[in-house]
This record gives C-alpha cells, sequence and structure tokens, in this order.
C-alpha cells in the first residue's frame, strides 16, 4: 500500500528527528559536564578560539562593512522619500545591532567555523582516533568536545559585535562620506534611538544564544557522523542546514520575547 | 606557562570584540551621553497625553532637563500622572507650565518646560500645577469643522 507505506515514511521521520534532538540534548549536557577539566587546560581553548573565532575575522569583518555600507544607500533612497534622511544613523545602528549582526554573524560563523568543526570531528571518527582515544582512556568528549564548544561560545558574541560595528562604520562611510547626510544628526539620532540595555545587551544575549546552539549543532552532527568519506559530507552539509534553520527560528522567537510592547 | 603567537593572536580577537562592544555602547548607544547627574522628580496631571512615553525627553528653551520616569492613569481623577524626574542643576519655579510638544510635524512628543515668575522653586516630590495637553490633530481638526459649520454665513446685501 503506496498510502501507508508514505505514512509510515514520514512517521519515521519525524520519530528520527525527536530521536536526534534527544540525543544532541545530552550531548550538550555532557559537554557540559566535562568543561571543568578543558578550563584547566586553557591552552585547547585558546587553540580552538584561534581556528573558529580568528580565523572568521575577515569574512565577519567584510561581510559587516559591505552590509551597513547597503543599509546606507538603501536606508537612504527610502528615507529620502519621506524627507527624513536625518534618521539614516538610527535605521542602520538599529537594524544592525538588534537583527544584522547577531543573525548574519552567526549564519556566517556557522558555515566558516561550524562546518569545520562537524568536518573535523567526523575524520577523527572516520580514521578511528576518537575510539583511540577511549581506549587510552582520554574522554573525548573533555579532550575534543568541551573546548570547541567553549572557543565557538565565546567567539560568538565577539564576531556579532565587531559585525555591528563594521556595519555602523560602513554605514557611515556611505551615508556621510559619500552621499552628504549630516554629521551630527547622523550621530545624534543614532544616539538617541539606541538603548544600551534594551538593543545592544540584547543583541549580545541573541548572538550568545546563537553561539551556543550552532556549535552544539555542529559538534553533535561531526560526533554523530557516519564513519565513512560520505558520512562527513553528509553531517557536514546537515550542520549548515540545520544551524541556518536554527537561527532564524530562534531569531523570531527571541525577537518576540525581547522586543514586544516598545 | 609559555606564550605563543597563537596567544597573542587570540588576545588580540577578544581585544577587538571587546572594543567593538565598548565603541557600540559609548558611540553607537546612549551610554556615553546619558549623564548620571543627580535628579529630583515631580509630578503633574495631564487630561491627554496624545503619545508620549516614559523616557521622552522634558526641555525647556530647547534644552534638554530631563526625563519622563512614569506615566499612569489615576483612577481618583481619570487623567493621566505623569512622574517626571529633573536635573538638579536646573531649578524651576512652582507656577511652571508644562506642555507636552511635538518635535516636527510627525516627530516624537515631549514635555516642553515654560518658567514662571514664582519666587519659589519645585521641589522632590511636588506637583506642576499647570499643564497642557497634547495637541491631538483629530480633536482640532473636528473643531474646525464644527465651528466653521456654526459660523454664520455672511449675507451680503445687494445694495440698491
Amino acid at each position: 500500500m503506496a498510502v501507508t507505506k508514505t505514512i509510515r515514511a514520514i512517521g519515521h521521520r519525524i520519530v528520527d528527528a525527536v530521536w536526534r534532538i534527544g540525543s544532541a540534548t545530552r550531548f550538550f549536557i555532557l559537554a557540559l559536564l566535562y568543561s571543568g577539566a578543558s578550563f584547566k587546560r586553557f591552552h585547547l581553548i585558546i587553540k580552538e578560539l584561534f581556528s573558529s573565532g580568528v580565523m572568521s575575522l575577515i569574512i565577519i569583518l567584510v561581510a559587516g562593512l559591505f552590509v551597513g555600507m547597503v543599509l546606507g544607500l538603501q536606508g537612504y533612497e527610502t528615507l529620502k522619500r519621506y524627507g527624513s534622511e536625518s534618521a539614516l544613523g538610527s535605521l542602520v545602528a538599529l537594524s544592525l545591532v538588534r537583527e544584522l549582526g547577531p543573525v548574519l554573524a552567526a549564519l556566517l560563523f556557522a558555515s566558516r567555523a561550524g562546518s569545520a568543526m562537524t568536518a573535523e570531528i567526523g575524520l577523527m571518527k572516520a580514521t578511528e582516533q576518537i575510539s583511540a582515544m577511549e581506549m587510552m582512556a582520554v574522554n573525548p568528549i573533555a579532550r575534543i568536545v568541551a573546548p570547541r564548544f567553549w572557543a565557538g561560545v565565546i567567539s560568538m558574541p565577539l564576531l556579532a559585535a565587531l559585525f555591528s560595528a563594521v556595519g555602523v562604520f560602513g554605514g557611515y562611510l556611505v551615508g556621510v562620506v559619500q552621499i552628504g547626510v549630516d554629521e551630527g544628526s547622523f550621530w545624534a539620532q543614532m544616539q538617541a534611538a539606541v538603548d544600551f540595555r534594551e538593543d545592544i545587551l540584547n543583541g549580545v544575549l541573541k548572538s550568545f544564544v546563537f553561539g551556543t546552539v550552532v556549535t552544539v549543532i555542529a559538534l553533535f552532527e561531526g560526533y554523530d557522523a557516519q564513519a565513512t568519506a560520505e558520512g562527513v559530507s553528509g553531517a557536514t552539509t546537515r550542520t549548515v542546514v540545520n544551524s541556518s534553520l536554527a537561527i532564524l527560528m530562534l531569531d523570531f522567537v527571541l525577537t518576540a520575547i525581547m522586543f514586544r510592547g516598545n | 606557562m609559555e606564550r605563543t603567537t597563537l596567544d597573542l593572536w587570540v588576545g588580540m580577537f577578544v581585544v577587538a570584540g571587546l572594543a567593538a562592544l565598548v565603541a557600540l555602547a559609548m558611540k553607537v548607544g546612549n551610554l556615553g551621553t546619558y549623564n548620571v547627574s543627580e535628579s529630583y522628580q515631580v509630578y503633574g496631571y495631564f487630561q491627554n497625553i496624545g503619545g508620549l512615553k516614559a523616557k521622552a525627553s522634558i526641555k525647556s528653551a530647547g534644552v534638554l532637563v530631563g526625563r519622563v520616569t512614569s506615566i499612569t492613569l489615576d483612577t481618583q481623577r481619570y487623567e493621566a500622572k505623569v512622574v517626571m524626574s529633573l536635573d538638579k542643576r536646573y531649578q524651576f519655579p512652582k507656577d511652571t507650565f508644562a506642555n507636552i510638544l511635538t518635535s516636527g510635524l510627525l516627530g516624537e512628543q515631549y514635555i516642553g518646560l515654560m518658567p514662571g515668575g514664582d519666587e519659589e522653586m519645585l521641589k522632590e516630590g511636588e506637583q506642576v500645577k499647570q499643564t497642557q495637553s497634547a495637541v491631538v490633530l483629530e480633536e482640532m481638526i473636528g473643531k474646525f469643522l464644527y465651528n466653521k459649520a456654526a459660523e454664520p454665513e455672511k449675507i451680503t446685501v445687494p445694495e440698491k
């Protein structure tokens, strides 16, 4: 029966997804439990901070600059119709600090650093390095997963802050330097509109949540990958797809909680 | 502990990230302009506050002198009670007039203070007695139309 087969296939997929969410949560808790050991050996975290944070700097800075410049151009064109070009500063800053900074930095981070983490851990598994560690009584979660997790959680808010700051500078370059919006009103309107607690700290909180989710997804997919070349490539794809979807969906939920009623 | 170039790069990354955060807070946000000078609170009743919100600015002669702390409806008088926090450096006479004004045609609303001539100054917790409500555009148009209709048409008597 074709119908029962389809229904069965759908049910199987859903059960499988719930199953994976459950194992990912257990994996996340294990990583938290074993992170005490990795804080004692901080140089492991430093090494991972370099490969996930410092190496993502260039893409984050360039992307932030151009996103800010586009915002400056498009915002100016739209605001000009209402004769309120002076509000350009607050438009650029609010959209960057609240939304674009955390979200775009997290998307870039997922595809730049998350995929690399998955591939690395998946290959470690395929070449049986993880089993070898277990044989030597080294806990692979404490040695491999926890340092990468903390590196991701620490670097994500910093990257998002850099993205927003560079983006505001890009908006300034296009809006003030090139188009010629009044510099004083650009900064003054921005400072009047952006609140430190409500906008900037909420943006930081958002990027912190995204950093946690992206790193957990990337590490779990790598750790869970089938130990074949095909399995690793599939896991890398799943990391990018799942973490992008998770970022965008979580962003809606977080925005609804944080900015409602203002 | 050994120092490596790796540490230097990571250190630079962390410092740059924190610097970006501080720059956002100071240059983009309102933390740089927010002066924590001492303030005193006064309140006033308005019949209609229009679009006034908490944290709206209070200006006198165009100079920012304080912020609106809270807006509540007083069910004793069915009027809006607006608590204003004013900078200690600026003292206002007791018969100061509080107006709800709009900056520009579609801008946000703020409270304008017009000082009176009283010798005594407003103190912490006192009431600003003279207030004027926000101008609601619909009401104004309604009044205008009503007046127009009530106006007797001028009859020009043709001269013979």
